[in-house]
């Protein structure tokens, strides 16, 4: 039996009840009712001890979500979501807000350890010199605890919770939040707006260059929980910071909801780098249960010579729905979007990116790898825009897909729109899958099905593999091995 | 030592290989001569486990052991080593990253620690030298873009490394000037020892000229029709295939 015949039959046998942090914290939860309405609005905000403008900026969002209409553009087939039987409240009842860590929950500290995720300061800086990550951590809808943070403060730097940084610094969220993605965006946006409950501040003040790697790790534990955080990093002029987004959830029989929306602004020549690995709950072997991921992230680029770049390993989630953007509005300014995406089972994907040029001289780069296993669905959309202002813009994309077995489909969808003719776009993709000669080939070295299928998957993705921080990179080769268990051998 | 017994195999309908019987001992180089379309490189895929090949009758055993129902990789644990006419392009993955994952993999099935960085450097290094193979060429992903000279070369490198006590050689001439080809024949003679054995399958007589073979057997329509020592190539060479074209 040809190879590429095997591997189809073993993906069939494909064992998703693998996935390593599919376990569950047993841990006392405080929620709101199920479902949506103005109460549930104004409870959150309650919970939330919010002042009265948020209170009202929440509100209008839910407002206006009502008259939206759930957008099916997209390649993804899903049964409609019944907002009412999701909680769009759950906290862990020992923690009312971030702490200092002596003071969180040890259940929640063990969860984290399991996950891998060092939010023992002491620990971190035992370690070796220059590996230290400042963590925020986030429990289904709160901010558990946030590390290094007086070791920041030293810069200047604000690092806390969303719900923190509307009480301690309203100047600065009624400056930027919303300023990015409008609270009219899309649907799971503005859904979002209405009812989000944590997420992760960064404020780098003019001149500072971050010392160390910021980064949030988002767990959903209760069942039928949506988790809707909220991320906004402010880089003012003349500053770098680099931020890594790492997520997990236990295996549920029920569809779980995730709608996020992360916003960036980068001040002139300021510089952001963001980094997600993406590892939600993608479903069991039979496509039941999973995290519906519907997530808006955009960066803008608003100083002149500012730079936002993007990069994303998505393995989990029964549906990702994501489009990391970059709005090129200061001159010289520069965007760039490297993106792995690997689907099994039956997930589906359909991601990509924008690049919005609007400034002058501005230029973008799109990398994006992804490669189809199992029963799944992976699409790449992508828009390039040039404004007619935007004088010399410059993109390059660059899509490739890899299919193992023939029951799975990559698709690759680029908009081009370009309104002046001093613009220079190019694109390339391919699509190839892994040739039996290429089995055969690692095989006759020694390698095994699943080791050969990994090499030539990391061979695949190094374009993109090598632009994520060393702490993720190890990782992420990896979670691309898991991944991929069971696709073969 | 390797044994052939009695091995039939076929593609669909059609009979490739139609009773092969070799053996070659421990520390003997052996070498298959035939014309294109005879049956060779069928011989060797089908010792080395690629798959599309139905096997009617027969054994091929390494080391008094039927090695036919492994799988690749594990005839490459075994012992096992083909070094391809058409070496396969793996993009993105260096060759060094290669060698070290084949070399490990190996390990791991015999049960062996996996090697420390320093020593694998070390290794590769030294057998990278006598193939005149540079560093940047194991900075390259494995085969891609290589010349025919250059791929040959990986062949062996990975070929010095392995250690394998079976080499199979599939044209390894074909696509090399004059140079490589005494690159690579010096390669090969470097790895000649008494515990490891080698066949060597060629159209050319050419290559005997520097892989210098203990036996050699002519190879007809499927099957060995008849062998001999290093003369019967000088023979081949001079009288042509034709004669044996009836024996079948």
């Amino acid at each position: 039996m040809p190879a590429i015949k095997e591997t189809i039959d073993q993906v069939k046998e494909i064992d998703l009840e693998k996935y390593k942090y599919g376990f569950e914290t047993e841990i006392e939860s405080d929620k709101a009712p199920k479902g949506l309405s103005e109460d549930i609005v104004r409870f959150i905000s309650a919970k939330k001890d919010e002042p009265e403008w948020m209170l009202q900026w929440r509100l209008d969002a839910y407002k206006r979500w009502l008259t939206m209409k759930e957008p099916d553009w997209a390649k993804l087939d899903y049964p409609k979501i019944d907002f009412n039987d999701i909680y769009f409240y759950a906290a862990p009842k020992s923690t009312s807000g971030p702490k200092s860590l002596d003071e969180v929950d040890p259940e929640l500290l063990e969860t984290y350890k399991k996950l891998g995720i060092p939010l023992s300061e002491h620990a971190v800086l035992a370690g070796v010199e220059g590996a230290k990550i400042a963590v925020d951590a986030v429990f289904d809808s709160v901010s558990v605890v946030t590390t290094f943070r007086e070791e920041l403060a030293k810069d200047g730097i604000i690092f806390c919770s969303i719900s923190e940084a509307i009480k301690e610094h309203p100047e600065l969220i009624k400056k930027y939040l919303g300023s990015v993605v409008p609270v009219t965006d899309n649907y799971y946006s503005t859904l979002n707006c209405a009812v989000f409950t944590d997420g992760s501040f960064v404020y780098i003040p003019k001149g500072v260059r971050c010392p160390m790697e910021l980064s949030t790790y988002f767990r959903i534990n209760e069942k039928n929980t949506g988790q809707f955080e909220r991320t906004l990093i402010i880089a003012e002029e003349d500053t770098y910071v680099s931020y890594l987004e790492g997520c997990t959830a236990p295996m549920r029989d029920e569809n779980q909801l995730h709608a996020a929306v992360v916003e960036l602004v980068a001040l002139e020549n300021a510089e952001i780098k963001y980094s997600t690995v993406q590892n939600w709950y993608p479903g069991n072997k039979e496509g039941v249960g999973g995290i519906y991921n519907f997530v808006t992230k955009r960066g803008d680029c608003r100083g002149d010579n500012s730079k936002i770049s993007w990069t994303q390993v998505e393995t989990g989630s029964a549906i990702t729905w994501k489009y990391p953007s970059c709005i090129l509005r200061g001159d010289g300014s520069r965007g760039e979007f490297y993106s792995i995406a690997i689907s099994n089972g039956y997930q589906q994907i359909d991601s990509g990116t924008k690049m919005i040029h609007l400034g002058k001289n501005t230029s973008s780069k799109v990398i994006a790898k992804g490669i189809a296993a199992g029963f799944s669905d992976n699409t790449y959309r992508g828009l390039i825009s040039a404004h007619k202002k935007a004088k010399g813009a410059r993109n390059f994309t660059q899509c490739d897909s890899l299919l193992i077995g023939d029951k799975c489909g990559a698709h690759t969808i680029p908009y081009i729109e370009a309104k002046n003719s001093s613009v220079v776009f190019e694109h390339e993709a391919t699509t190839s899958k892994i040739s039996d000669d290429q089995m055969f080939y690692c095989q006759q070295r020694g390698l095994n099905e699943e080791e050969a299928v990994a090499l030539i998957v990391n061979g695949f993705v190094r374009d993109v593999l090598q632009h994520l921080p060393m702490e993720f990179m190890v990782e992420t080769q990896k979670l691309i091995n898991i991944s991929l268990e069971g696709s073969v051998g | 030592m390797l044994e052939i017994k009695d091995l039939h195999v076929r593609v669909e309908d059609k009979e490739i290989l139609k009773g092969v019987n070799l053996t070659i001992p421990k520390g003997e180089v052996h070498a298959i001569m035939g014309r294109n379309g005879s049956g060779k490189s069928t011989l060797s895929y089908v010792m080395a486990g690629k798959e599309g090949y139905e096997i009617t009758k027969g054994e091929v055993l390494l080391d008094g052991k039927n090695i036919l129902d492994l799988d690749p990789n594990e005839r490459a644990s075994a012992g096992l080593f083909l070094a391809f006419q058409y070496p396969i392009e793996i993009p993105g993955v260096a060759t060094m990253t290669f060698l070290k994952a084949a070399m490990n993999a190996q390990r791991k099935a015999r049960g062996e620690d996996e090697l420390l960085t320093p020593d694998f450097m070390r290794e590769v290094k030294a057998a990278a030298k006598l193939l005149e193979i540079d560093n940047s060429m194991l900075k390259r992903p494995l085969n891609v873009g290589f010349s025919g000279g250059e791929k040959k070369r990986a062949e062996i490198l990975q070929m010095a490394l392995l250690k394998p006590k079976m080499c199979v050689f599939d044209e390894t001439d074909s696509g090399l000037d004059i140079d490589a080809l005494r690159i690579v024949s010096e390669g090969v003679n470097a790895l000649r020892d008494e515990n490891r054995s080698m066949l060597v399958i060629t159209h050319y007589q050419r290559l005997l000229n520097y892989i210098v073979p203990d036996v050699v057997h002519v190879f007809s329509n499927g099957k060995i029709v008849k062998s001999g020592d290093k003369s019967l190539a000088l023979e081949l060479e001079e009288k042509g295939y034709a004669q044996y074209d009836e024996s079948a």
